[in-house]
């Protein structure tokens, strides 16, 4: 099942507090100036809410990830942050993702990691692949800036090629235009 | 009584850009402006059975490649009242005349043994002339190329212009779901007959070109690992790497010799357009600013580059010298402007327009002037020409929909789907075969 939001908030949360004094003294990366524009008006009818977006059951206490595992870092960290339309500008909802992400990749060194940069389809082909190597550029710079080594991330660009939302319109784009922290190796076996 | 000429259908032709213009100010809805261009008839034309083994096969093929370019309107055989028809006789023209058939095709297949040979006749039925009268011969198996090239031949003599029927259209073949799709290198005749794929579906194939002098394509291949962009020979099945470099490469597209390929390279999330020639493999970088640069493609003659750039905020078209001197914005409509296309005559340049949440395949003049669109739909993308610079294909996207692949001619008016049953994206015409 897809679920395009970050479980584990509770968990979450708490890694974020945990890691928000020493965060505080970095200086934040600047942001891009690139112009974001704001997502087109919508033409079509809403759409009327879907089944696969419901928010997910809560992940049964049985089946804590193991610290230092994959399983743990995608659901306790959260592997995946959104974009707006056209835009490689890290959000202020993206920041606290991508703090945790710092902390737990500085935590687990061993750990290399692979950025994917993904777009929605409101975009043509080759455009969407230098945008979607933008935001994998951008989530790179961001981690290392927070301290994590740039020798351990290598980023690729999916271009509009892996929508993790099957669906068509707004809701679905929102979800497709994402940068996927992929765990390559170095992770605990679950 | 009338009799067409070459002269008629060249000037019904020409026509047509002319009446686009009319109403410049509604470009967007150019589909449901056709009434505009609705003067323009299909030159009526009968194309009986040939005579001999395969001659319906024959003819049909004939009928419908001449049917998809909207220029033709084959005649109902059930009409014909002359059934005896002789390469070597000329027909009773007043039976033709009487259904209204402007030109006549007739043939005859000979097959002896391992060699199949096909004499045609065209003829003009009012003026009651000869307009060719010639003779192909292939393998059995080939017959449909010689179909295609008695239609290339037809197509020519009566427009004035190149046909494009015998030629082969690569494209990535699409099959699962969207999020799982599977994307495949796939190659088939222009009339989607003979569909084969040059890939496993291991990877994601994207964006195949053909050079426009040879049978060699090339595309891109994108694994998590990064993307390559490979040279594809398809008469020797021989397959290389354009290299390997730092960073993402892909839209990949060949000069019009076919002795480089421009292309772009991504560097710490910059894009950047390069070109490399193909017998040094030296690589130049033409484009330095922090802004995307891709989708790069020649002017005929080699000496200019369209481009796609997003330099001004958003992306637009651009060209510059190929050597990527004097980059110059073309495009100023309302709306996102991508995937610039150098027609083969050099007369325009094809893109794809995102505006209002929809996308359309458009056409300017290389100078930015007279802009027209041809089609608008949730999600049309990708235009690429036919040797001769009068139809486009392209992909379209339906809401909640695959894509397929459709065709649009150059002035907007006929608008197909292609063919072919599958899914597909990225599709890209051959030259003509020799």
């Amino acid at each position: 099942m897809i679920n395009p939001r970050n479980t584990g908030s509770a968990l979450r949360l708490t890694l974020i507090a945990a890691t928000a004094l020493s965060l505080a003294a970095c200086a934040h990366a600047p942001k891009p100036s690139y112009p974001t524009a704001a997502p087109p008006a919508p033409e079509r009818a809403p759409e009327p809410p879907r089944a696969p977006y419901s928010p997910p059951p809560p992940e049964p206490v049985t089946q804590n990830a193991l610290p230092g595992s994959e399983r743990d870092f995608t659901i306790n960290v959260g592997d995946r942050i959104y974009f707006d339309f056209d835009s490689y500008s890290v959000r202020a909802d993206a920041g606290p993702i991508l703090d945790a992400q710092s902390a737990w990749l500085k935590r687990y060194p061993a750990v290399q990691v692979r950025i994917e940069g993904n777009c929605d389809e409101r975009g043509t082909e080759e455009y969407n692949l230098a945008l979607g190597a933008r935001r994998a550029n951008a989530v790179r710079e961001y981690l290392v800036a927070h301290g994590v080594a740039a020798t351990r991330i290598t980023t690729v660009s999916y271009g509009k090629e892996k929508p993790i939302d099957p669906g068509t319109g707004d809701v679905a784009d929102s979800h497709n235009r994402n940068g996927h922290t992929a765990i390559v190796s170095g992770a605990r076996m679950q | 009584m009338t009799t067409f000429s070459k002269r008629t259908l060249l000037s019904a032709l020409a026509a047509l850009p002319a009446a686009a213009l009319i109403a410049p100010a509604m470009a967007r809805a150019d589909i449901e402006v056709n009434v505009n261009r609705g003067d323009v008839q299909p030159l009526p034309i009968a194309i009986p059975a040939f005579g001999g083994q395969q001659g319906g096969d024959i003819a049909g093929v004939i009928s419908a490649n001449l049917q998809r370019s909207g220029l033709f309107r084959p005649l109902d055989p059930a009409s014909f009242t002359e059934h005896d028809l002789n390469v070597a006789v000329e027909p009773r023209f007043a039976g033709w005349q009487a259904i209204n058939a402007q030109a006549l095709v007739n043939g005859q297949v000979t097959v002896d043994g391992a060699r199949l040979q096909v004499d045609f006749r065209l003829w003009d039925v009012f003026a009651q002339k000869q307009l060719l009268g010639l003779q192909f011969a292939s393998s059995p198996e080939n017959w449909r190329r010689v179909a295609h090239k008695i239609s290339d031949a037809i197509y020519e003599r009566l427009t004035g212009e190149k046909g494009y029927f015998d030629t082969r259209v690569v494209f990535v073949a699409e099959t699962g779901a969207r999020g799982a799709k599977t994307k495949r290198l796939a190659i088939m005749d222009q009339d989607g007959a003979n569909p084969s794929y040059l890939t496993d579906g291991s990877s994601i194939i994207m964006t195949p070109r053909f050079s426009s002098n040879s049978q060699e394509i090339t595309y891109m291949e994108l694994r998590p690992e990064g993307s390559k962009i490979y040279l594809l020979n398809l008469d020797t099945t021989r397959r290389e790497s354009l290299g390997d470099f730092k960073g993402m490469v892909f839209a990949p597209r060949f000069s019009p010799d076919g002795g480089k390929v421009a292309f772009s390279v991504e560097r710490g999330g910059n894009t950047d357009i390069f070109v490399m020639d193909l017998k040094s493999r030296v690589s130049a970088r033409l484009t330095v600013d922090p802004a995307i640069d891709t989708s790069p493609s020649f002017s005929p003659d080699g000496a200019r580059i369209a481009f796609n750039s997003d330099r001004s905020g958003s992306p637009q078209l651009y060209i510059m010298g190929a050597d990527g001197s004097n980059p110059r914005r073309i495009s100023f409509g309302q709306g996102r402007y991508t995937t610039p296309v150098w027609s083969p005559t050099g007369e325009f340049i094809a893109f794809t327009k995102q505006v209002g949440g929809q996308f359309s395949i458009g056409v300017m003049k290389p100078d930015g002037t007279d802009e027209r669109i041809l089609t608008t739909s949730y999600l049309d993308e990708g235009p690429a020409w036919a040797p001769n610079g009068r139809v486009l294909l392209f992909s379209r996207e339906g809401a909640g929909g695959g894509t397929k692949l459709w065709s649009v001619d150059v002035t907007g008016r006929i608008l197909q789907p292609m063919p072919y049953p599958g899914s597909g994206s990225d599709p890209a015409w051959s030259p003509l075969l020799n």
